[in-house]
């Protein structure tokens, strides 16, 4: 490879790192989730969920705090912290992957778009896999959110139930997702 | 030249791949947020005295307090297990920061109030504050009747006045780690009318406390509380000759916190039979050294009285 070769790679890569991005972030995401048993159901909110979404790779990335999450109860809360997620030695819940099936340059137009995203999960220090089919929706003005349902289980995740409570907790924790993007 | 750009087209061809690490990263920097270290304790109560715990905004905790007789009462006496003093209680948040509380105790027929008010609250991460810092103020009044109260003299005047007494406690505690709190308590106990001239009315006091997890539901505490020397009746000669381990003690419980989702069980050992301040920091005299230590049990269930809007 001589040096004009070089210059050429370099000058072709380095705007596709640098300055060619669709780059989408939201601060103040919602992160819901339901345990559903005939006994008790249980629900949490956050709505301190960040995410980057970056329609040029079409990576999309989340951080959500796990001390964010807030229930009824607070002892709830406090257990949930304390017993299951061990907040303070696993204080987030991250997700990075790709969003297939958006098509480029679909945000800048209104309308609602069905997509498939697929990444690894990482919470309670345990990382898996999940694929779950996403809608994007632009609206008139032109604002972006964007919402998924998926389902865990919280055995996946190396969440322990003590026998007492194991009817009061779900086998599957349905979780809703809503993000709306701000172009940065 | 070719010896700088070769460095550079790698590194521009390296961003695409890492893209997602890199998003995760920036993320990550920027959601680092100021949380407050909880649950140092199980409970409201290590197992006699206030620990920096409080009930949360809403939130009603009502306790049942359970001392049995003297273990050293023996066989007769199954132990203790014959007898109980108990004490029913409700404490309730104002909010997060604010707790009030009362309770009625077999012990002397007993009413006791209490506010508790969280001023520093410990940092877990994003901020520095190493301690929480709580302060307790109760008072108490017995309920017996005139004859019945132990400063009791035929033709004196039963001033109501003179069944109160107070406590003031600062709480300074840190959570060192999940499973290890560690907590200090200065205090103050006035007592309106005491039953020996040579007692002080203010009784200074100083109490530690500390607990261990042992698992995820299950924890030991330990607590003691020192009164500072010459302020209370030392014992006569003729009650010395009688057991010559008579006398006020200092309170010393050991006990074993358990949770089970919306009770806590706290069982364990005191030689203190009072469940209030006053009580088990100015009128305890059962001796460890001779068994005069009592089994006993506090229940705890908290129902969620109102839900609090939360800042969004």
């Amino acid at each position: 490879m001589n040096t004009r070769n070089l210059i050429i790679a370099a000058a072709l890569l380095l705007p596709f790192g640098l300055t060619a991005q669709e780059r989408w972030t939201a601060r103040t995401g919602t992160v819901t989730f339901s345990s559903i048993t005939p006994l008790e159901n249980i629900e949490a909110k956050n709505t301190k969920a960040s995410s980057v979404f970056d329609a040029t790779t079409n990576d999309l990335v989340f951080v959500v705090l796990i001390r964010s999450f807030e229930f009824e109860k607070a002892l709830m809360q406090e257990h949930f912290n304390e017993n299951y997620m061990e907040s303070t030695k696993f204080p987030k819940a991250t997700f990075k992957g790709k969003v297939d099936g958006l098509k480029a340059g679909a945000l800048g137009t209104a309308g609602t778009y069905n997509a498939t995203v697929t990444g690894e999960l990482t919470m309670h220090g345990v990382t898996k896999t999940i694929t779950t089919a996403g809608v994007f929706t632009v609206d008139a003005a032109g604002k972006v959110s964007a919402s998924c349902d998926f389902s865990i289980k919280p055995e996946d995740y190396e969440i322990k139930i003590p026998g007492m409570v194991k009817d009061n907790i779900a086998k599957d924790i349905n979780v809703h997702v809503r993000m709306e993007y701000i172009r940065s | 030249m070719k010896k700088f750009l070769l460095p550079v087209a790698l590194l521009s061809a390296a961003i695409p791949a890492h893209a997602q690490d890199d998003l995760l990263a920036m993320l990550n920097d920027s959601v680092e947020e100021k949380v407050f270290s909880t649950a140092s304790w199980k409970s409201t109560r290590v197992i006699n005295g206030h620990s920096t715990e409080n009930t949360a905004h809403g939130v009603l905790d009502f306790r049942i307090g359970h001392r049995f007789g003297f273990v050293s009462d023996g066989i007769s006496e199954f132990f203790g297990l014959d007898g109980a003093t108990v004490r029913l209680g409700f404490d309730y948040g104002i909010t997060d920061r604010l707790q009030v509380g009362f309770g009625r105790s077999g012990y002397q027929k007993t009413i006791d109030g209490s506010l508790k008010y969280k001023i520093l609250r410990q940092c877990g991460s994003g901020c520095g504050m190493p301690i929480t810092l709580s302060v307790v103020a109760a008072s108490s009044v017995t309920t017996l009747t005139a004859d019945k109260v132990p400063w009791y003299e035929p033709g004196r005047t039963d001033y109501f006045t003179h069944r109160l007494a107070y406590s003031w406690q600062l709480l300074i505690g840190r959570k060192f780690s999940e499973g290890f709190t560690l907590q200090l308590m200065p205090g103050l106990v006035h007592r309106n009318l005491v039953q020996y001239e040579e007692e002080e009315n203010d009784v200074m006091n100083i109490g530690a406390a500390a607990r261990y997890k042992l698992s995820k539901r299950l924890a030991v505490t330990a607590e003691y509380y020192y009164v500072l020397p010459d302020q209370l009746a030392e014992p006569t000669s003729a009650e010395l000759a009688a057991d010559p381990d008579a006398g006020f003690k200092n309170s010393l419980a050991i006990g074993l916190d358990i949770e089970t989702g919306g009770h806590v069980f706290q069982l364990h050992f005191s030689n203190s039979t009072g469940l209030f301040e006053r009580a088990f920091i100015t009128e305890t005299v059962g001796s460890w050294a001779e068994q005069e230590v009592h089994f006993g049990f506090n229940i705890s269930r908290v129902f969620t009285l109102h839900r609090p809007k939360r800042p969004m």
